[in-house]
């Protein structure tokens, strides 16, 4: 047509282009306003812009609100276990190079219940993007307190106040042994929030993203006024960090100078309590994987196989 | 002489002469503190009896700590090794001679029962003159007691003569003694220096050489000492052999079996499989990954088997009742999984290093919610190979997780067995990658079978999600009551279906009678030992052993019915009837017993103790007896 031939065009262009519909499925049914949806759309996007083909894309997750996530995504899912999403997940990609990982936990999933996996997830650093939906209650099951309620949230488990410090998800996760990246974002801020899931989908490793996120069922007090107020996101800057557009950085009131090679900054920046530092606190792109050791013998022929069990054999005949 | 009433060694048989005694069949033990190689000593005897053509089972004695204290009468460590001119297939009653590095641990044995009044027990005798007045005073004690209670004692000077060869006699004194006992059985004296350099082929040529030197010098030393001689016939054996344990043969086959993947957590008498595994499964393309927890262990494997990676997890007692939730999911959801339970002493933490055969019921039900599965127990150690292979197959045609069962006794069982043909289709598949087949939903239950395809990670146009909830067939949740009704009929229907494949069980004895038993598990040897020797007592009794514990075997109230009374023996707890608290209405059963009468309607008698001992063809023989009484 118009003169031109088909094998002209100089754009290569893939067999098939995946578009944001693709990434979908059926209507969430998280709450109105619930951080759930936004971070739901940022997976959309950053699954397009990297053209992950939604059958070789795989989301694992635990139990509680945020782990309804698979079913909403048009991609392969596992709607697990309370607390189990890691394990499975690791399972998953053990084997499995092929596959890009997104594992979805909560507060009560990953830093309670799940809470042993979690250390041993970041010690085996295998390629998956993990977010921890952190909204500081248990939505499913109707507000009991969370490992990461503040001291003192009122809550059914604690009518007068919880009584135990909260853990820090950000600091515990950069306390574990081979941590290899940790960011933190909000639900609140689209363009951060996507910006922070490309960087960990483009990690080596295991990326951990703490997102705070907003429950305007239960907690609506936690962080209402901080998503409406600009000074209360502190946005870590450096060259190696997240990747964010610069009239967006722009917008940000409060600023720090971040080197996420130091892990020791890192941990300062973690006990950071007087607005949220949003950004990468720490990657580390060298760390040992877990999962080059599980794809290291990948496969074998069933003739191999069998001529591998026949000299086994031999050592045990008589 | 009558197969059943065979000759074993004792006292009245070998005396004053110099002469080979031909005998049907010997069980030895060998008895130290651990870590003085009475294994390793027990385990040649085995591989050298099984080359000269002998049958042979052989067990470990296994004390709970790695290290107990020395010279403790609970700590004793060793192995039970039986060799006949026939094929042997459990571990028999009472030892016919025993050699002890020292005479407290022979206390634990006697408690157990393991000797009888004739036992010939060849005992180290430094403790004779060790400078502790203790010691000397124990010893003299145990000899006294030992003697006054019918055993053949002899006073063997190991230590002095090892010390000839060797400065330090705890290190290879095991090999004197396997000379000495290689003398008493007439054994292969060249196949036991290849023995020697099979067992030391990661040592240097000297501690070869040293070893050799004890072997000969424990032979020489009984040939110049001792009246005992013996010679046992070889069985007359075509086909080639392999001999292993359980577990080795649990580990063979789950590499024969094409599985890629063991996810496990540390746990006895579990474990060893693994560290088989780790030795040698790379070499057919599998991975074993140590988990953090048995949780841990189960959800990983689960993870690689939706990704379509075939996975096992292996695992005791404790370990089973940690994996539940997931075993749930994994009914739930239809994922295809291989769980192998090497059951031990029960419940909580019980006997770690014991027999039992206590998980029936955990395996068949311990899960909440509707949760059926297949479960299958392996009876032998040649079983234990084939089954993995078995219950992988099943687990893939099935969509669903399969249990196997094995238990102490077989995993630290050696017998000799045919040797597997490999066949390709042991293996299983590269992965489907293909496009899903439009149309085709995640959960397509057939309304025949309840059978459905699964779309793997990989397909396009498969995607779905997986999920613990009750779901429809599209993998949706279900928010219709209706659904989880439906879908729950799918689920066990496809056992249904898959009972209608199976044969009822062969009968061992005759079709009919006063008594059949029914037995499952490791007990098949013993089992079909102590029922021949009631019928050669002329008693009216037949056996079968189930392999498929759910969903059974068919036509099991018919079989039943043509005997005037059916039992199970299991080494698992039973309430006696005739104690003071005990009625027939709270009477608790054996597991299998208890299945049984549920699933046959048949008033189903049982034998079951929980001493941790594998069963004996003996108590076998008084259970018939005491029921025909």
């Amino acid at each position: 047509m118009f003169g031109l031939k088909a094998d002209a065009c100089s754009i290569p262009m893939p067999e098939v282009y995946y578009g944001l519909d693709d990434y979908a499925k059926s209507t969430a049914r998280w709450c109105p306003g619930c951080g759930g949806h936004s971070i739901l759309a940022a997976v959309h996007k950053v699954c397009k812009d990297k053209q992950y083909p939604p059958e070789k894309t795989v989301c694992v997750s635990g139990i509680g609100c945020s782990s309804r996530f698979p079913h909403y995504m048009g991609t392969y899912g596992f709607h697990g276990l309370h607390g189990r999403a890691f394990p499975v997940a690791c399972g998953v990609k053990f084997r499995r190079p092929d596959l890009h990982l997104f594992v979805i936990t909560g507060d009560g999933d990953c830093c309670s219940i799940g809470a042993g996996h979690w250390v041993h997830a970041i010690r085996y650093n295998m390629k998956m993007v993990v977010l921890l939906f952190d909204n500081g209650i248990y939505g499913l099951t109707k507000k009991q307190t969370s490992p990461t309620s503040a001291l003192g949230t009122h809550s059914n488990t604690h009518p007068h106040g919880s009584v135990v410090p909260p853990i820090n998800p950000l600091q515990t996760t950069l306390g574990f042994s081979n941590v290899s990246f940790v960011a933190q974002t909000t639900d609140w801020h689209p363009a951060h929030l996507q910006a922070t899931i490309r960087k960990a989908a483009d990690h080596p490793g295991l990326a951990f993203v703490r997102i705070v996120q907003r429950c305007p069922m239960f907690m609506k007090d936690l962080y209402g006024d901080m998503s409406a107020d600009p000074n209360s996101l502190i946005l870590l800057n450096h060259e190696k960090g997240i990747d964010l557009d610069p009239a967006i950085a722009k917008s940000f009131k409060r600023n720090l100078d971040h080197d996420p090679s130091d892990l020791g900054a890192a941990r300062e920046v973690a006990e950071i309590h007087d607005g949220i530092p949003v950004g990468l606190l720490y990657q580390n792109t060298e760390n040992m994987r877990y999962d080059d050791y599980g794809a290291h013998n990948l496969g074998m022929s069933i003739d191999d196989k069998s001529k591998a069990l026949d000299a086994l054999l031999d050592r045990y005949a008589i | 002489m009558d197969k059943h009433t065979l000759d074993v060694l004792d006292s009245s048989n070998g005396h004053g002469t110099k002469q080979r005694n031909k005998i049907d069949q010997a069980i030895v033990e060998i008895v130290s503190d651990s870590g003085e190689g009475a294994q390793k000593c027990g385990q040649s005897l085995g591989q050298i009896s099984a080359k000269m053509g002998n049958g042979v089972w052989t067990v470990e004695i296994i004390p709970a700590e790695i290290q107990p204290p020395a010279r403790s009468r609970e700590g004793a460590s060793g192995i039970r090794v039986r060799f006949g001119a026939k094929k042997i297939t459990n571990m028999g009653d009472h030892a016919g001679l025993v050699v002890a590095l020292n005479e407290q641990v022979l206390y634990g044995r006697l408690r157990q029962n393991a000797y009888k009044e004739g036992t010939v027990l060849l005992i180290e005798n430094k403790w004779a003159t060790d400078e502790n007045p203790e010691i000397r005073r124990q010893y003299a004690e145990a000899l006294t007691e030992f003697r006054s209670e019918g055993f053949d004692v002899r006073e063997i000077p190991m230590e002095t003569e090892c010390l000839k060869l060797v400065m330090d006699a705890r290190k290879g004194k095991n090999m004197w003694v396997l000379g000495l006992l290689c003398y008493i059985y007439d054994r292969d004296m060249e196949l036991a220096e290849k023995q020697i350099h099979l067992t030391f082929r990661k040592k240097s040529q000297q501690v070869i050489d040293v070893n050799i030197n004890l072997l000969r010098a424990g032979y020489q030393w009984a040939e110049d000492h001792l009246d005992v001689h013996y010679e046992i016939p070889p069985m007359k054996v075509t086909d080639d052999q392999e001999v292993m344990n359980g577990n080795e043969a649990l580990s063979l086959g789950i590499m024969a079996a094409g599985i890629e993947l063991c996810s496990m957590y540390p746990i006895t008498p579990a474990t060893s499989a693994s560290h088989h595994l780790a030795e040698h499964f790379e070499k057919v393309g599998g991975v074993v990954h140590q988990a953090e927890d048995e949780i841990a262990a189960i959800g990983f494997a689960v993870g690689a088997s939706y990704a379509g990676k075939t996975a096992v997890t292996i695992t005791s007692g404790p370990g089973i009742a940690l994996k539940t939730e997931f075993i749930g999911l994994a009914v739930m959801a239809e994922v295809p999984l291989v769980i192998i339970d090497v059951q031990r002493g029960g419940p909580s933490t019980g006997l770690p290093t014991k027999v039992e055969q206590s998980d029936l019921t955990a395996a068949i039900m311990g899960q909440t919610g509707d949760v059926p599965k297949i479960v299958i127990a392996a009876a032998t150690i040649e079983e234990c190979f084939h089954f993995v292979i078995l219950a992988r197959k099943l687990a893939e045609a099935f969509r669903t997780p399969v249990f196997l069962l094995s238990d102490a006794n077989l995993a630290t069982g050696v017998q000799p067995f045919k040797r597997p043909q490999i066949n390709r289709d042991w293996f299983s598949l590269p992965i489907d990658q293909s496009a899903w087949k439009e149309g085709i939903r995640a959960f397509d239950w057939s309304p025949e079978t309840g059978i459905s395809k699964r779309p793997i990670p990989g397909q396009r146009g498969g995607m779905y999600t997986l999920t613990g909830l009750a779901h429809d067939e599209n993998s949706k949740v279900a928010y219709d009551p209706e659904i989880n009704q439906r879908s729950s009929e799918a689920r066990s229907r496809k056992f249904a279906a898959f009972q209608k494949t199976l044969k009822p069980p062969t009968i061992h004895g005759d079709p009919e009678g006063d008594l059949l038993i029914v037995g499952w598990g490791s007990t098949l040897g013993a089992i079909d030992e102590g029922v021949e020797m009631a019928r050669d007592q002329g008693l009216k009794v037949s056996s079968i052993h189930l392999r498929f514990l759910f969903p059974f075997e068919p036509g099991l109230a018919d079989l039943f019915a043509r005997f005037k009374k059916v039992m199970t023996i299991e080494i698992n707890y039973s309430d006696t009837l005739g104690d003071p608290m005990i009625t027939p209405e709270n009477r608790r059963y054996s597991q299998l017993a208890w299945q049984l009468r549920a699933r046959t309607l048949v008033d189903i008698e049982c034998a079951g103790n929980v001493y941790g001992q594998p069963l004996g063809p003996g108590q076998v023989l008084e259970i018939i007896k005491k029921q025909l009484a």
